[in-house]
């Protein structure tokens, strides 16, 4: 599916681009993208390194596995096929609170190493097991307390009540992970029985 | 309560660190050694992401600079009526799954335009807040581990970015009209 989307992205791009007789847009936006792409990775890598090495501190210690202890019949629901106590939840359960506080760069590492450790369980290593997709689907959706990047803009443009915006954000975003859960349970299912 | 949250969100990093450290000296671990070996994770794990995302950013920046993306909006702009979303905001509704930067120099333009506690300012901030980039995750968190077939985790992710999209315009009618 990634195929696809991402050549008809760029199929698509450059035969707009010559019917708009704007050809000469296309080399430009190739190397200004494949530069975004670049600094993107950039920013993710001093995250990466700090928080995968404060991470391995917690592991070594055993607090991942007693936060995946003591949490786990919540996340077990989510996540059936994670046996219990597997250092996946623990990394999961990170994952989660960090999206949840609006820590956004301590989320994605958090993340990262949960799908390592899902990759360990995954029989067909190319192919994402179910746990893998609801993980993903947890957060594409993301749950957010405090949408701290949104206040911060509404501070500097001057707004009379830069939070007013935290109920309703909340909201959406509780509705767009609920359908996100369902939808996910839905596909997996019929995954399931196409199998069969 | 959002004194109460912002709080704890204040203290949560300063909070989490030292509780690591200290807890982890506690049980006799080397931490200093053991912060540096799990870093080294960070730097092979950004080297396998880098070739995912410069894919993604070229075919993105494409889209939005060849016209393409403003096409597919007329396109989309009847639908998107009928679900009572303006107009002014569809821009940032179509562009949100795909590049969190992009969407959010749209919703950071359209406070600056709209004024932030106007309803197009508020509707900005609210969807912009309210998802993660799809797109995005996908790549960050598939690339990692190498996964090539990604099942139903993408239309998973859309299908909610455009939940998300209808669910924030109707409760910023609801709570601010």
């Amino acid at each position: 599916m990634l195929n696809v989307i991402w050549l008809s992205l760029i199929v698509f791009s450059i035969v707009v681009a010559a019917l708009n007789g704007r050809i000469e847009v296309i080399s430009q936006a190739s190397f200004e993208g494949a530069k975004t792409g670049v600094t993107v990775s950039f920013g993710l890598l001093s995250v990466l390194i700090f928080w995968l090495g404060m991470m391995k501190i917690a592991e070594k210690a055993g607090l991942l596995e007693l936060l995946a202890k003591a949490l786990s019949p919540v996340v077990q629901r989510l996540f059936p096929d994670i046996p219990k106590g597997h250092p996946a939840l623990g990394y999961i359960l990170s994952n989660m609170s960090a999206n949840l506080l609006g820590l956004g760069n301590a989320a994605t590492p958090m993340g990262i190493k949960a799908m390592e450790e899902l990759q360990k369980l995954n029989p067909d290593k190319q192919t994402a097991s179910p746990a893998m997709c609801t993980l993903l689907a947890i957060n594409t959706a993301s749950i957010t307390l405090i949408p701290t990047t949104m206040i911060a803009i509404r501070m500097q443009y001057g707004s009379a009540n830069p939070v007013e915006i935290v109920g309703t954000t909340l909201i959406a975003s509780f509705f767009a992970t609920l359908v996100a859960l369902l939808l996910d349970r839905w596909y997996r299912h019929q995954h399931i029985r196409r199998k069969r | 309560m959002y004194a109460w949250v912002s709080l704890l969100s204040l203290w949560a990093i300063p909070l989490i660190l030292s509780f690591i450290l200290v807890y982890g000296w506690y049980k006799r671990v080397p931490v200093y050694e053991t912060f540096v070996d799990g870093a080294k994770g960070g730097l092979v794990t950004t080297i396998k992401i880098m070739p995912h995302l410069v894919a993604m950013m070229v075919a993105i920046t494409l889209f939005r600079e060849s016209g393409a993306l403003e096409l597919v909006l007329r396109a989309l702009k009847p639908l998107l009526t009928l679900l009572h979303v303006p107009a002014e905001i569809v821009p940032l509704a179509l562009l949100r799954p795909l590049s969190g930067t992009g969407s959010l120099a749209i919703a950071t333009d359209l406070i600056a335009q709209h004024g932030p506690d106007s309803l197009i300012g508020r509707l900005a901030s609210t969807m912009q807040g309210s998802t993660d980039t799809t797109l995005y995750v996908l790549t960050v968190y598939f690339g990692a581990v190498g996964i090539r077939n990604g099942m139903y985790a993408l239309k998973v992710g859309l299908l909610s970015d455009l939940v998300g999209v209808v669910a924030s315009v109707l409760i910023v009618y609801l709570v601010f009209l």
